[in-house]
């Protein structure tokens, strides 16, 4: 495959995406908006050898992935809305064993079956909450059908880095656009994969962290026999009940993340050096929003963007710094209000954060950012 | 000689979480003579299991193990199969992560006759938390969801995996232990979809509440109850009457879905490499 210019919609470069990262299985259950990323990967995976699977529903999908991730391939799948929630439990699984995997979600409107055809981003606390217990998660928010298409490397590099689960959040309105997109060569862009053990099976602990907070990882059937469970374990993965271990162990979920922090988050700032006010935006909204930039600043308005590309973890001291410099953040989303609740709390009371909140299945547009930036100015 | 099993075995683990007079010791050891029968390397063989009492069975042996969540271990399994098809892979399960929750996942791993050997713990009843009614429940058992007696009507494992696809069905009993081994040897040999469903006796959440004195009534019952398939077939209609089949209730060769699945990718890959 050389590199290669094509018109694509945003679902279709997230298969391709997918397969430029090394994924040889993806298991789903069709729902709209996300069926696309299936259907490309129902036509190409065979083509590489790979394995394609409609399950019976989104849970079993989930718990597939994980089993093909554990026997050693990297594994993908997709969904929205209903589906999204009925993986959770299995999101979970794979957060607290440690299984590489990534979850697209193509956020549509809601709650329940919602607005199918619609687009959506108030499943972004679900990304981060959805799933029972405290527990590390890492989220991309892609924009363009290009950033679906590096941010799926991405997302894949992250998993295998930080033997965690990794969700795509993307609206209806990027995955189902079309865009001229650069499909890199080979070899262009990195791609990482899980570290392996470098010890004989007997000194091998598939949770030691006496090394670092990502321990290798073997896959079944190379020799490692191990046990892998979704109870709290130590580090040989077995259960332990001992309160002391249990908090350990969690913290150190949290901390392999945490402590990356500066890894894994990405955002692009755009104008936003002498800004007086900054519009915080992701996906379709961050598009709007740099219309409405670019715009304002025609007119002498001092405004910039700050558009986030990993959600979770949140750009929290990002957020810190720029509320304060600024006179407010506007936070434009297709919800009543979720995401704009971290940038309150991150910016800790520095600068005034206005919302502007649709859920309507229709985009924010430049014009209403426009509006609400000329009463905050 | 005694059989020796702690090659099998992670013998750090024990004592187990069972109740005294539980049937799962019995049938773990059953399941590790035919492991080895089978001649399959542990390297070479994954169990997965769900939740309940007897999916933590994994946990005491030397395989690869994944112990998963309630009723989806099959799904998990599903994965590790399809990415590796030339592997042994096993389920452990119990009645209620299988047909319950997890009914879902069981009807359709039987319908792609995927090969991946299901072997369902039915004690009849939800040990781990403490005693509710299962699908496999018998109608007007007692069961602490079920005061009054049990209401719905229960699930035949063997019909429910025959209409669902299975293309090998087998019964044995924790009582029968000694003819366990060769069943599960039988069932990990069969390519396709197998079902074995073990009855065991769970005393302490089951029995208690059914009119068993102790564990040693439930193994008598079993043993009352279940009679193997050639003599079953004999008896007078009036004498089969609450008399269950054991042995190998069907088998039948139909194309396996990972096979079926890996032919289509060669087909295309073919095609595809001839310039179309
Ligand atoms: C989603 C979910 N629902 C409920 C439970 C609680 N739960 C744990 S084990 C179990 C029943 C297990 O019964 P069975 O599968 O028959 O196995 P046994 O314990 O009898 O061996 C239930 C309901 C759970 N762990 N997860
Ligand atoms: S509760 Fe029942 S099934 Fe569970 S260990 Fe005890 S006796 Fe066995």
């Amino acid at each position: 495959m050389a590199k290669t210019i094509r018109l694509l919609q945003g679902n279709e470069a997230c298969s391709e995406g997918a397969l430029y990262a090394g994924c040889t299985f993806f298991a789903g259950y069709p729902i709209t908006p996300s069926t696309e990323v299936a259907e490309v990967l129902a036509v190409k995976l065979p083509l590489i050898g790979g394995a394609f699977m409609q399950m019976e529903d989104e849970i079993a999908a989930m718990a597939a992935i994980i089993g093909a991730s554990l026997a050693g391939s990297k594994s993908l799948t997709a969904t929205s809305g209903p589906g999204f929630s009925l993986k959770q439990e299995n999101i979970g699984f794979a957060a607290i064993a440690e299984v590489p995997c990534v979850i697209v979600n193509v956020m549509r409107g809601g709650p329940s079956t919602g607005v199918p055809t619609g687009p959506g981003q108030s499943d972004i606390m679900q990304c981060r909450w959805g799933t029972h217990g405290d527990h590390p998660i890492i989220t991309l928010t892609p924009a363009s059908v290009q950033e679906i298409f590096t941010e799926t490397v991405r997302a894949f590099n992250l998993s295998e880095k930080y033997r965690n689960p990794v969700i795509i959040a993307f609206d209806e309105i990027v995955g189902h656009m079309r865009e001229k997109i650069e499909i890199p060569e080979p070899g262009e862009l990195e791609i990482i994969d899980r570290t392996k053990p470098n010890v004989a099976p007997e000194e091998y602990f598939p949770y030691d962290s006496s090394k670092g907070d990502i321990p290798p990882m073997a896959n079944f059937f190379e020799g490692y026999r191990y046990h892998v469970t979704g109870l709290n374990h130590d580090m040989t993965g077995f259960p332990v009940n001992a309160c002391e271990l249990i908090h350990v162990e969690e913290e150190r979920l949290m901390r392999k993340i945490d402590a990356n922090r500066d890894d894994i988050i990405k955002y692009e700032e755009f104008m936003l050096d002498d800004a007086e006010v900054a519009i915080f935006a992701y996906g379709a909204c961050g598009r709007s929003a740099k219309e409405a930039v670019e715009t304002a600043r025609e007119n002498g308005m001092k405004i910039g963007l700050f558009r986030p590309l990993t959600i979770w973890p949140f750009p929290d001291r990002e957020i810190e710094a720029l509320a304060g410099r600024v006179k407010s953040i506007v936070v434009p989303e297709l919800s009543l209000g979720q995401i704009i609740l971290e940038v309150e709390r991150t910016s800790k009371g520095k600068t005034r954060v206005e919302g502007i909140f649709r859920v309507d299945g229709d985009p924010i547009n430049p014009g209403q950012i426009l509006d609400m930036v000329k009463e905050v100015i | 000689m005694a059989y020796d099993y702690s090659p099998y075995l992670r013998n750090e683990k024990f004592p187990h979480i069972w109740c005294p007079g539980c049937t799962y010791g019995i049938v773990l050891k059953a399941i590790i003579r035919g492991l080895e029968k089978s001649g399959i390397s542990k390297d070479d063989t994954a169990i997965v299991s769900g939740i309940g009492c007897a999916s933590r069975l994994p946990g005491y042996v030397d395989f690869n193990t994944l112990h998963t969540a309630h009723g989806r271990a099959i799904a998990f399994a599903t994965g590790i199969k399809m990415v590796k098809p030339e592997k042994n892979v096993l389920v452990i399960t119990g009645d209620g992560d299988a047909t319950a929750i997890g009914g879902n996942h069981f009807i359709h791993a039987c319908r792609r006759n995927i090969d991946i050997t299901v072997i369902i713990f039915n004690n009849f009843i939800y040990g781990m938390t403490g005693g509710q009614y299962s699908p496999t429940t018998p109608t007007g058992a007692f069961a602490t969801t079920m005061p009054y007696g049990n209401v719905d009507p229960h699930f035949d494992i063997n019909e429910l995996s025959k209409g669902s696809g299975a293309t090998f069905v087998a019964r044995g009993t924790a009582y029968h232990a000694a003819a366990l081994d060769r069943l599960v040897v039988e069932a990990i040999n069969h390519k396709g979809l197998s079902v074995l469903e073990i009855i065991n006796a769970c005393p302490t959440t089951y029995g208690r509440r059914n009119k068993f004195k102790n564990p040693t009534d439930m193994l008598l019952w079993m043993k009352d109850h279940y009679v193997p398939l050639s003599a079953y077939q004999k008896l007078p209609p009036e004498k089969a009457e609450g008399k269950y089949p054991t042995g190998i209730l069907f088998r039948i060769e139909k194309p396996e879905y990972s096979e079926v699945y890996y032919e289509m990718v060669k087909r295309v890959r073919s095609r595809e490499k001839g310039g179309r």
